[in-house]
């Protein structure tokens, strides 16, 4: 049974895992005496935008940054069990009112950008989708043949963010599938195996040629909003405050902008 | 297959083996520190968490079932019969065991999606497998598979020579050999294959995932419904963890007794 291909299997599974430990205390006092580091916790949609505004941050202020991305709920968990971070950037207002009750932030909370809705369609739209309606399958609804359409599931801000739209059009949606992000939804579209897509435009721009966005109307009355807050425990909250301002900057605002987010609250 | 003389074991074996069963143990006593045992009822009969482990139970059975058709042919195969690239041939059916899953549901999508490699002649004869309870099962059958090869190759490979040997000199035809003398002898070999191969699949998550997507009661099994509850509801999430160790606990109980080498003698 023990089998020397067995052996290797396992090993094989076992070794990629070992090599990413997480350093639970990174912020060594030793470190904290020589240059600054920030460690950024940013939401899975930000995570090329952010890094690219950090590399211009690092060259300006020679601050070291250090930006680590999952979905906005996983990093509000690793928060929760005390991960070591300087700055939360969630995709939601909700994460982040969830992290300030928690009292893991310090206010207040700064917009930085925002992100709309859009219908993700497979490149040349093969199920000639033109708006929210021809995804409607109420029984009055425009959709004849029943297009696959794929959302995030309720419990993932952009999948909330899908119920939020389709209640302001009043159409009902049935999806094939709620995926659990939004580049699960996006593989699907950019695959074709679905037809439509509901995500916001920042990711139709990241998808590439593959895939094709279509407006849903009324979408920019209801933007997703996405705040950045220094984190309690930071190690180094007046860098971790620099940073926040610097996204919110003319340089950081137009890295932001050039990724297809709308501007955020400078003040 | 002889026993070799017992291992004389040095005793300094025994702290790093007592460190490898705190490394396993560990975290699962962690996770049970971590159960409310008042909202567990309420937690694990709901519809979303009943659906989930309906559909887990129902898929990992069909594609366990799978597994043994296809897979003991397989090792069958790969154990007897010698011909060119026979050896890259097994390496390549192995595959799955070093692959991380998403990429075994990539690969499906390729296949079986709509687009797929075979995905259109698919859809001429009325198949559509993308977003379907089907797909799950092709997914776990996928990563699932080579478990149930190896466990029964290795046992094919135990069946002594001179048992076979006397059989064909007693005029037994190769289905004759097959069925009463070969497939009896390896009942242990495919009974470690079918735990193997059920826990496999019960634990799927990548390959469902990519290729057949996340929908209740259709293709969200119990880990994709896991995954999503850890986003909004930690505790719902350790409840149905702990339902899920229970199941793997309970499916090695059954048969484990009879897979194990050692109960045979």
């Amino acid at each position: 049974m023990r089998s020397s291909a067995g052996l290797l299997a396992a090993a094989l599974l076992i070794l990629p895992g070992c090599a990413s430990a997480p350093s639970a205390d990174g912020q060594g006092t030793e470190e904290e005496a020589s240059a600054a580091q920030v460690t950024v916790f940013a939401a899975a949609s930000l995570d090329e935008v952010v890094t690219a505004v950090a590399d211009d941050y690092e060259a300006a202020s020679g601050v070291d940054v250090e930006i680590s991305s999952a979905g906005s709920a996983g990093l509000l968990a690793q928060l929760q069990q005390g991960a070591p971070a300087d700055v939360f950037i969630p995709a939601d207002e909700q994460t982040m009112e969830r992290a300030a009750s928690a009292e893991l932030i310090s206010p207040p909370a700064r917009r930085i950008a925002t992100n709309t809705l859009v219908i993700a369609v497979p490149d040349g739209n093969p199920a000639q989708i033109r708006s929210l309606q021809d995804l409607d399958t109420s029984p009055g609804g425009d959709s004849g043949s029943s297009p696959a359409l794929v959302v995030c599931a309720e419990q993932v801000p952009c999948g909330a963010a899908a119920v939020q739209a389709a209640d302001a059009a009043g159409v009902t949606l049935s999806p094939v599938s709620e995926e659990l992000a939004v580049t699960d939804v996006l593989g699907k579209v950019s695959s074709a195996e679905a037809d439509a897509g509901l995500v916001y435009s920042t990711d139709v721009l990241r998808a590439g040629d593959q895939v094709d966005s279509v407006e849903i109307e009324g979408a920019e009355a209801h933007p997703n909003r996405y705040p950045a807050a220094v984190l309690q425990d930071s190690a180094q909250p007046a860098a971790a405050r620099e940073f926040i301002d610097f996204l919110l900057s003319e340089a950081g605002q137009r890295t932001l902008r050039e990724a297809g987010f709308s501007p955020g609250d400078p003040e | 297959m002889s026993r070799g003389p017992t291992v004389i074991m040095p005793r300094w074996v025994l702290l790093p083996a007592a460190l490898g069963a705190l490394f396993i143990l560990l975290p699962i006593v962690a996770l049970l520190t971590r159960v409310d045992l008042e909202q567990l009822p309420s937690l694990l009969s709901s519809p979303s968490a009943l659906a989930a482990l309906w559909l887990s139970l129902r898929t990992a059975l069909l594609s366990t079932v799978l597994c043994v058709i296809l897979g003991v042919p397989l090792a069958l195969m790969l154990a007897q019969f010698r011909f060119p690239g026979s050896g890259a041939l097994r390496t390549l059916i192995l595959l799955p065991l070093v692959l991380p899953p998403v990429i075994g549901g990539i690969a499906l999508l390729t296949t079986f999606g709509r687009q797929g490699l075979l995905g259109q002649s698919l859809e001429i004869l009325g198949v559509q497998v993308a977003f379907s309870t089907a797909a799950v099962v092709l997914a776990q059958t996928f990563v699932s598979l080579p478990f149930m090869v190896i466990a029964v190759e290795a046992a094919i490979r135990g069946v002594q020579k001179e048992v076979v040997e006397a059989a064909v000199v007693d005029g037994a035809g190769p289905t004759q050999l097959l069925r009463s003398i070969v497939l009896p002898l390896i009942i242990p070999g495919l009974a470690s294959g079918v735990v193997l191969a059920f826990a496999r699949s019960l634990g799927e998550f990548g390959a469902t995932i990519a290729f057949a997507g996340s929908l209740q009661g259709v293709t969200r099994t119990l880990p994709l419904e896991i995954y999503l509850q850890r986003e909004t509801d930690p505790d719902a999430a350790v409840a149905l963890s702990v339902l899920l160790i229970l199941v793997a606990v309970v499916v090695i109980g059954i048969t484990r007794p009879r897979s194990a080498p050692d109960a045979l003698r």
